[in-house]
């Protein structure tokens, strides 16, 4: 083991046991799981919360008299406050759970627009931003008529300030910006950039995707009007997802969906909305997933988060150490605030042949455009290769990475 | 001339000596570099097949008289090149009705089958039906 992991406060060693998915075998090899960004890995502590969820309190909430249903509501809204304590947010009404990042990112672009937006209006969305930050505006834009405009960013993946200074108009009517790269790894200063858009009394979105699991979230500290994240992406089961918005914006908000849960009273007349959080969770919902979520956030707190962001910046300081020695690589993304995501090309190596032949050896990557063409457009790329880092890596994972790229580049010559 | 299945057992013979993924691999980039260079003006998207990650592009020519159906291809990727040169080993050169006969059985006894599934995102299972379909029209013609 190396020297700087027994420096850290974390032992990735013996968390690793926490997860059954990573003692596995690829192609006879051990599977080292660089494709944290798309999804982690689950604790046993987890998987076995969805189990015992089945087994002991699977029962629809918040309408059944009896106990199974009781059982399962308490669940799923201490769930509610559970998440409500991770992002520090006021008050767990304003904790809206949906089936992920994209669909909170989505009921805002719906419902957010329906409320304020009107033609000629603008929303503003950073260089960097997912698909799902970028298309959901797009259809707002095309519904409404309003404009999208892009905050540009440097070669290193900073955020030009000035350039968004001088993009915050009286049209914009929101901004929407992600706290952390799904491929640079910047982690964006979004506290300052709300700042400047309160200022001129602008709301702010902030996509938590790729920062809720690797940095300690205050949606309150952060002055956020809304934050979004998914569970999967923080060792919790798919399919769930996290909204919050500030009160008073989501009251003056019209629904996303109608049906189940989100009513009051239904008349053909007229209808009645439910209050909040209620208003936007149409339909049943993951109250098994949510009982598992808690689980997870339990887990990771237990950790620590100021500790895991610790433990991966070492990881991620050392993975860029060893990789950018190797002789015709480039990281993509070289922000001195970066979470653990490195991206990559190799000259003369296409990153798909690259993926295949690291998973022939056990080494999972992500290769592609990351769901974020624009970014890697604009910086000159079509694809790229990427390692994405979680607490429960070690830099011994890292040394096999970077002989599996030396092997590979032979392979080449 | 051998017929396709001959060519195909061939393969497989080259191939089977290899234990090793990485061995298997090695083979199939030597074969994307031996691949030759389609000429850049048939670079164009009528003759693309695009993956999510790769693309393939393809163009064929086929001879009436000879009843001869030939392909040249190319990938961006070298690994696609290797395969992409072993169906044009095994598919160019044949008649339509060789072409939509073929069992293509050298892919999966090589252990490569998971490059023609409809989920990789490589272009190659597109690159079959386009091929199939070349024929199609050809033996109509």
């Amino acid at each position: 083991m190396s020297a700087i992991c027994s420096q850290s406060a974390i032992d990735a060693k013996a968390l690793r046991a926490d997860f059954p998915i990573l003692a596995s075998q690829v192609y006879g090899k051990p599977l080292v799981y660089f494709d944290n960004a798309a999804t982690t890995q689950k604790p046993k502590v987890v998987i076995e919360a969805i189990s015992r969820a089945y087994e002991t309190c699977n029962a629809n909430v918040h309408r059944g008299v009896h106990y199974l249903s009781q059982q399962a509501t308490q669940a799923h809204e201490e769930a509610r406050e559970v998440v409500r304590d991770f992002i520090h947010a006021a008050s767990s009404d304003e904790i809206i759970f949906t089936r992920g990042t994209t669909e909170s990112i989505n009921l805002v672009a719906f419902s957010f627009g329906e409320a304020f937006c009107q033609a000629g209006d603008e929303i503003l969305i950073s260089g960097m931003e997912h698909h799902s930050n970028i298309v959901p505006w797009q259809m707002l834009c095309e519904r409404k008529g309003l404009t999208l405009r892009v905050i540009p960013f440097d070669e290193n993946g900073n955020l030009l300030l000035d350039e968004y200074a001088a993009l915050l108009g009286s049209k914009v009517k929101l901004v929407a910006l992600t706290q952390v790269s799904n491929v640079l790894g910047t982690i964006n200063p979004v506290a300052e950039m709300i700042r400047m858009a309160h200022a001129q009394q602008i709301p702010v979105l902030v996509d938590g995707a790729q920062a809720a699991a690797h940095i300690s979230v205050d949606v309150q500290a952060l002055d956020a009007d809304f934050y979004a994240f998914s569970a999967h992406k923080l060792y919790g089961p798919t399919g769930l997802g996290v909204l919050y918005g500030k009160r008073a914006l989501l009251e003056a908000m019209p629904p996303y969906q109608g049906g189940g849960e989100m009513i009051d009273q239904v008349h053909y007349s007229h209808t009645t909305y439910n209050v909040l959080p209620y208003k936007f969770e149409a339909g049943t919902p993951d109250f098994i997933g949510t009982t598992a979520f808690t689980t997870a956030l339990r887990y990771v707190q237990n950790i620590g988060m100021d500790k895991i962001a610790r433990y991966e910046d070492e990881l991620l300081q050392y993975a860029t150490e060893k990789m950018q020695a190797i002789e015709g690589l480039r990281i993509i993304g070289t922000s001195a605030h970066k979470s653990a995501v490195v991206s990559f090309v190799i000259d003369g190596i296409h990153p798909y042949d690259l993926g295949l032949l690291l998973d022939k050896l056990g080494i999972a990557i992500r290769t592609g455009h990351h769901c974020a063409q624009p970014l890697l457009e604009s910086m000159g790329y079509e694809v790229c290769a990427r390692a994405s880092f979680a607490f429960y890596n070690t830099t011994d994972e890292i040394d096999a990475l970077v002989a599996a790229l030396l092997r590979i580049q032979k392979m080449f010559k | 001339m051998e017929t396709i299945n001959q060519i195909q057992d061939e393969i497989i013979d080259e191939f089977s000596v290899l234990d090793d993924w990485m061995d298997k691999y090695q083979l199939l980039i030597d074969m994307g570099n031996d691949l030759p260079a389609l000429d850049e003006a048939f670079k164009k998207p009528q003759y693309l097949i695009e993956g999510c990650q790769s693309r393939v592009w393809v163009v064929a020519d086929y001879d009436k008289a000879s009843n001869i159906v030939t392909f040249r291809a190319e990938s961006d990727t070298v690994i696609v090149k290797g395969l992409v040169f072993l169906l044009l080993k095994v598919l160019s050169g044949r008649t339509p009705d060789e072409i939509l006969n073929a069992d293509l059985y050298f892919i999966d006894e090589i252990g490569l089958k998971e490059h023609l599934s409809p989920t990789r995102s490589n272009g190659l299972f597109s690159m079959v039906k386009q091929i199939l379909d070349y024929a199609r029209v050809f033996k109509t013609m």
